[in-house]
């Protein structure tokens, strides 16, 4: 333990927020460790805290815990090979990674996908949506001791999990996307599967808006916690749901259509006040948006059943198992795509609208077979970024809904 | 709580890179092509901080999406290290990329890449500048809390750099040391 004499930084405290000047620790500095494992830090993230009392003098995120070195990993493993640990990104929603990296693939090879894969692709990555949005409600509320909200969430969660089980077969880290389409055709029994799922799932959302949303408690924690302004919240680089909730509405979905999302019907939500409170609130109503947009792709899939979900393309996309048994020059294509997949040389940015914000892959190809750079935009590391903004000065407790509110993932944050 | 449906306006890429060429007059600016269709610029590293300025105040792209660099590994003494910059403009709803080739090629002392540092455009570079900084050497003149963000402190090498394997080096005092120590024959001598 670290004791000082407590110098105020000006400008970095606001006096109003200081807690009263009776509390017998106020006026030394106390160093101490805000995770790197703790429930609160979702993950092993490490806050780095100089504590005055109760209020937060220095804030600092400490982070890499996690490093894998999934750039690296990249450039050794190959473009195909590296599909598996993209879901080590961002491990509460794999399926999104797989097709934010697949179409940043696919804008270099510039592949086409057909439109049953790219409605699959919808289908998966609103579900993704909704399994992320599902950890960052009912974490954030259990974090300020709504237990219950925790295991509500967890519930439906599990049910998404029972559907990616049964169509990929795995219940996390799927990989079931591939360049030019996904792996596998959803069945029709599938399709009804989720069709139910979604068909309940706005009422349960009703409910937890009435446990949470009308709940004193849960509004006096969070409201006016964490503020930034929209000037704020851009400069600080943030996306998805905390620039959202600042006013800004920014959706890649709508700015920068992919995957025919044009074509859907959905409404992007913002916030006012750019608080803890709004940013809850902009995930709940995209939960209900999801649902919205994940049951047009399902009606979709009704219309084009029986239709190609992968591309045709013997440069990138592997033949089916059948005909490599019985086909010389498909197993000859296998070998080639297996052994030795080469992009066009050049770069191509893709961002995807992920739960958390902006997932980016950049990826430059000089021609060869392994990847001359793989950058990963991740939108957590963003998040984690203001942690220190919106902390320093403010309450402990504040701190914890502050983390609660921004939502990332350490996976993502230390690749 | 308001529901906003209208997306923001999308220009087509000449709209951008008429502001572009009208934003940026009187730098040094180049336009490449890029594979992917973004509006491409390419500049020296020593005009990096007017031209972000200009970026951002005159042509209005408010977020910096992502700040990257990249090793090409050429024989010396070529350049070897590419520095990336990506913004975002919300109001015009259109990207930009800039690149920037860096002299120095991090094989000595006074050989390190240098660029000057965004942060008091967006503090939200911060991270990826040292992120850069850890993973390949560059150097930004003006961050002022350049430090390893992902790997310890205390590591030596910088993994992405093309020269570094890709098996990883365990730096000696973190790991190997305590390693010896534990094989070393016990209770002979003494």
């Amino acid at each position: 333990m670290d004791e000082r004499t407590i110098e105020w930084r000006p400008g970095v405290i606001d006096p109003s927020a200081v807690a009263d000047h009776d509390d017998p620790l106020h006026g030394s500095l106390v160093e101490m460790n805000v995770g790197p494992s703790h429930p609160a830090t979702h993950g092993v993230l490490r806050l780095r805290v100089l504590a005055d009392g109760e209020v937060m003098h220095t804030v600092e995120p400490v982070i890499g815990y996690l490093h894998r070195g999934k750039e690296k990993t990249c450039e050794s493993l190959g473009w195909r090979k590296f599909f598996v640990h993209t879901d080590r990104l961002d491990y509460l929603q794999p399926l999104m990674n797989n097709c934010g990296y697949a179409m940043a693939l696919e804008k270099l090879a510039q592949l086409e996908v057909p439109e049953r894969g790219q409605v699959i692709r919808v289908l998966l990555m609103e579900t993704s949506r909704v399994m992320s949005h599902l950890i960052a409600i009912g974490v954030s509320a259990m974090d300020l001791g709504a237990v219950s909200m925790f295991f509500f969430t967890f519930n439906q969660r599990e049910k998404i999990y029972d559907l990616l089980d049964a169509y990929t077969g795995h219940r996390m880290n799927n990989t079931y996307v591939r360049m030019g389409g996904v792996y596998a055709d959803l069945e029709e029994e599938l399709e009804a599967r989720f069709e139910d799922f979604y068909d309940n799932f706005l009422a349960e959302v009703d409910q937890w808006e009435e446990l949470l949303t009308g709940n004193r408690i849960w509004y006096e924690r969070n409201r006016g916690i964490g503020v930034l302004s929209r000037e704020e919240a851009l400069a600080w680089c943030l996306s998805g749901p905390n620039l959202r909730g600042s006013g800004v509405a920014l959706d890649l979905r709508k700015d920068e259509p992919y995957c025919g999302y044009e074509d859907y019907d959905f409404e992007v939500p913002i916030g006012e006040k750019g608080d803890a409170f709004d940013r809850y609130l902009v995930r709940i109503e995209e939960l209900r948006q999801s649902a919205r947009i994940a049951k047009q792709a399902l009606a979709r899939l009704r219309q084009t059943r029986g239709g190609e979900f992968l591309a045709e393309d013997r440069h990138y996309v592997l033949p089916r198992q059948s005909d490599v048994h019985s086909s010389m020059e498909e197993l000859i294509h296998q070998f080639k795509i297996v052994t030795d997949m080469r992009l066009p040389e050049g770069e191509a940015y893709m961002g995807v609208e992920s739960s958390k914000g902006e997932l980016g892959f950049y990826v430059a190809s000089d021609g060869s077979a392994h990847p001359l750079r793989c950058h990963i935009r991740a939108p957590s590391l963003m998040n984690i970024q203001v942690i220190p903004f919106l902390g320093e000065g403010k309450l402990l407790s504040d701190v914890v809904a502050v983390l609660g509110s921004l939502d990332f993932v350490m996976g993502e944050v230390d690749r | 709580m308001t529901a906003e449906v209208t997306p923001e306006t999308t220009e087509p890429a000449n709209a951008t890179l008429e502001r572009l060429r009208a934003g940026l007059e009187g730098l040094a600016v180049r336009e490449v092509e890029a594979r992917d269709g973004m509006p491409t610029l390419a500049i020296e590293p020593a005009d990096a901080l007017p031209v972000m300025t200009a970026l951002r105040n005159a042509c209005g792209f408010e977020i910096l999406t992502l700040v990257t660099a990249l090793d090409h590994d050429p024989d010396p003494p070529a350049p070897r290290f590419e520095m990336t910059w990506q913004l975002q403009s919300v109001q015009h709803g259109d990207r930009v990329r800039v690149h920037a080739t860096l002299a120095g090629r991090g094989e000595g002392a006074d050989d390190a890449p240098r660029v000057a540092s965004v942060v008091s455009l967006w503090p939200g570079a911060a991270y990826g500048e040292r992120e850069c900084f850890d993973m390949f050497g560059v150097l930004f003149e003006g961050h002022e809390n350049l430090k390893r963000i992902l790997m310890p402190e205390a590591y030596d090498h910088h993994p992405l750099r093309k020269d570094f394997p890709h098996a990883g080096i365990e730096p000696d005092r973190l790991y190997k040391a305590w390693d010896r120590e534990r094989r070393a024959p016990q209770g002979d001598g003494a």
